[in-house]
């Protein structure tokens, strides 16, 4: 089976700046595919290069391919036909991420009459249902809202249901649960999952939250300083992370087990920041890494298949930590 | 709730408002007119020539201006709360007459300079916006910075005499052909034809002024989540940029316009002078000079009202544009 989309060796570049210097993946049809990494990684920007929405003066380099068609240099107007019908986008900020002065339903509407060629009341009959797909309680009367009276997770779930009013293929997710409270987070991810089992949709999970990528990914792909370092399936990555950088990662996040409680010793960090990497090199992680080696400043680390399914691009990988366990890192 | 409820909600509030509003303008100026040097028999007896100590005392004991400050005041409260502006000594007929007769000239003047700013001053900033950095946008900016620092008298000025001196193609002033006796579509085209210099020159400023504003509120709507939500639906660059930018950007140009009003009102006092266009602006100016309170004060109370009259009318319009607006109450 052909994949649903194939990104190869995709960047993004502003200037002299290179903030995506090349990724490749696939997504299946039908599957959670989580990206993560930390601000500035690249992962957002290479969402908006999926769904050409980078800015005009961006260069982008790389193939593009939805379900076998090229995407790569489609003309604006090719682009506006794919976006919003075959691929969908929610976005970080639901407060801000829906236009004050129409009401929800003249936005959900919008979209469906921009793909589809259907009238006013059977699109609004549509918005309803929709409302109603995404759980908002009194879908009939809440599409006369407008957002300002809805509550950050109500307007999420409106901003969902616009993504896949017309049944895209693909629904980008970026950070769209960041700014919500946990239970409603928790919500919100419930009903994504509930939506692209029942509309065969994939969908691409931009996050920092490990443990969101745990909880509901099929795959997940790690991101530092515009380049994937670390593939596979959650819980092999998480039980056996292979690059240091998601160590690191994995370090740093609270865990609930016995004697990793926060009250029991400080949190781990990963030192430095990403912007310290800007004119390295070799490996962009490696002033940052435990374990950096003068080779590493030679060359970029290509990723390479380390086990079925598992990428990684650290060279030091087969050869030293391949078993090492997370437990025994944190502990150390 | 709904928008006709919303709407009628704001009004009630703007009519509670508008009353001590006007009352306060009124005795606030009644006041500071008294500090001007000199009174209507002054003048009266000045430009007579010939004036007697008793005419002087004959004509402010008829028009009640020898009576303490306090007592005209309340004589003029209790006018106006009979629905009467009082009594002009210089025209020699009812404020509210005279009023009456010029008001509508300017109420055409201003209503016609300001649409057209604002039309035409969206539209320009409209492009400045779509084109923002490039050559229209450079070109538009240092023509509205022109505009927008050049005084209108003197565009009037340079206007007559471009249009009316040397190309004859517009009248210099009046507000109609004398004596033309037309009627109906071409007595509309004749004063058309009046209206296009003085509405020109007093429009010029704003229209500077709507178009900076246009282009920024535009490039910061421009820069929201929501037109990015937009774009990701694959809205139109057309509907985009009218629905979801032009919509959102409009609220602070309504205010600014609705603060203008006033201003306008300000600038039509040299605009009808210069044009000599039959209006109140003018009709202020030679009240002014003829210390001919009743007629002034007449004005700035009517003035205030169409102020506060549009800053409703404003404030309605921005209900209907925003419906987070008129929410709370």
């Amino acid at each position: 089976m052909t994949p649903l989309m194939e990104v190869h060796d995709f960047a993004v570049g502003f200037g002299s700046a290179q903030p995506v210097k090349g990724v490749s993946f696939d997504v299946t049809a039908g599957e959670m595919l989580a990206i993560v990494g930390e601000s500035g990684s690249g992962k957002s920007l290479t969402a908006l290069g999926l769904i050409g929405l980078l800015p005009s003066h961006a260069r982008k380099t790389g193939s593009i391919r939805l379900a076998g068609r090229d995407l790569s240099d489609l003309s604006e107007r090719q682009w506006r036909s794919i976006r919003g019908r075959e691929i969908g986008m929610i976005f970080q900020e639901p407060m801000t991420s829906l236009n004050p002065v129409l009401t929800v339903g003249e936005q959900i509407v919008e979209v469906l009459r921009i793909h589809d060629k259907i009238d006013r009341r059977s699109a609004r009959k549509r918005a309803i249902e929709l409302l109603d797909l995404v759980n908002i309680p009194e879908a009939g009367r809440r599409i006369d809202d407008y957002p300002h009276q809805l509550s950050g997770g109500m307007r999420q779930r409106v901003m969902i249901a616009i993504g896949v009013a017309c049944n895209p293929k693909l629904l980008i997710a970026d950070e769209a649960t960041t700014a919500l409270d946990v239970t409603i987070q928790a919500q919100i991810l419930q009903l994504l999952d509930n939506l692209r089992l029942n509309l065969n949709m994939a969908v691409i999970l931009i996050t920092h939250d490990l443990g969101i990528v745990a909880q509901w990914a099929d795959r997940v792909m790690v991101m530092y300083a515009g380049r994937k370092v670390e593939e596979g399936l959650p819980q092999p990555v998480f039980e056996h992370p292979y690059h240091p950088y998601t160590r690191g990662l994995l370090a740093a996040s609270p865990r609930a087990e016995v004697g990793q409680h926060y009250r029991d010793g400080p949190l781990l960090e990963i030192p430095g920041s990403i912007v310290s990497s800007l004119h390295e090199k070799g490996c962009a992680f490696r002033p940052r890494c435990p374990d950096a080696r003068a080779s590493c400043g030679q060359a970029v680390p290509p990723i390479k298949l380390i086990s079925d399914g598992r990428y990684a691009a650290c060279p030091l990988v087969p050869s030293q930590f391949g078993r090492v366990s997370h437990d025994a890192l944190v502990g150390a | 709730m709904s928008t006709s409820k919303r709407i009628l909600s704001r009004a009630r509030r703007v009519i509670v408002q508008a009353i001590p509003t006007a009352l306060g303008i009124v005795i606030l100026n009644f006041f500071l007119l008294q500090l001007a040097p000199g009174d209507a028999a002054d003048v009266l007896a000045a430009e007579a020539g010939s004036a007697t100590v008793e005419t002087m005392a004959e004509i402010r004991s008829r028009f009640g201006l020898d009576l303490p400050v306090i007592q005209q005041l309340l004589n003029y409260l209790n006018n106006l709360a009979h629905f009467s502006l009082g009594y002009s000594p210089r025209y020699g007929m009812p404020v509210a007459d005279l009023i009456g007769q010029r008001l509508p000239g300017t109420l055409i003047l201003m209503s016609v300079a300001l649409s057209s700013a604002i039309v035409i001053g969206v539209f320009l900033g409209s492009i400045m916006a779509l084109f923002s950095g490039r050559l229209p946008d450079r070109i538009i900016s240092i023509a509205s910075l022109i505009f927008y620092s050049v005084p209108g008298f003197w565009i009037g000025l340079m206007l007559i005499l471009t249009f009316s001196v040397k190309l004859g193609w517009l009248p210099s002033g009046g507000d109609s052909t004398i004596g033309s006796g037309l009627t109906g579509i071409h007595a509309l085209l004749d004063r058309a034809r009046f209206i296009v210099l003085p509405a020109v020159s007093l429009a010029v400023f704003y229209l500077a002024i709507y178009a900076r504003l246009t282009r920024a509120a535009m490039l910061e709507v421009k820069s929201q989540d929501y037109v990015r939500t937009a774009r990701a639906k694959g809205v139109s660059p057309l509907r985009l940029t009218l629905r979801h930018i032009l919509r959102n950007a409009l609220i602070p140009i309504t205010t600014m316009a609705g603060m203008h009003v006033s201003g306008l009102l300000g600038g039509a006092v040299v605009v009808e002078t210069v044009f000599s266009w039959p209006g109140l602006g003018r009709l202020a100016f030679e009240a002014v000079m003829a210390r001919d309170f009743s007629v002034l004060l007449g004005i700035l109370l009517l003035s205030s009202l169409v102020v506060i009259f549009v800053n409703a009318a404003v404030d309605l319009l921005q209900a209907w544009l925003d419906p987070r607006i008129g929410e709370s109450r």
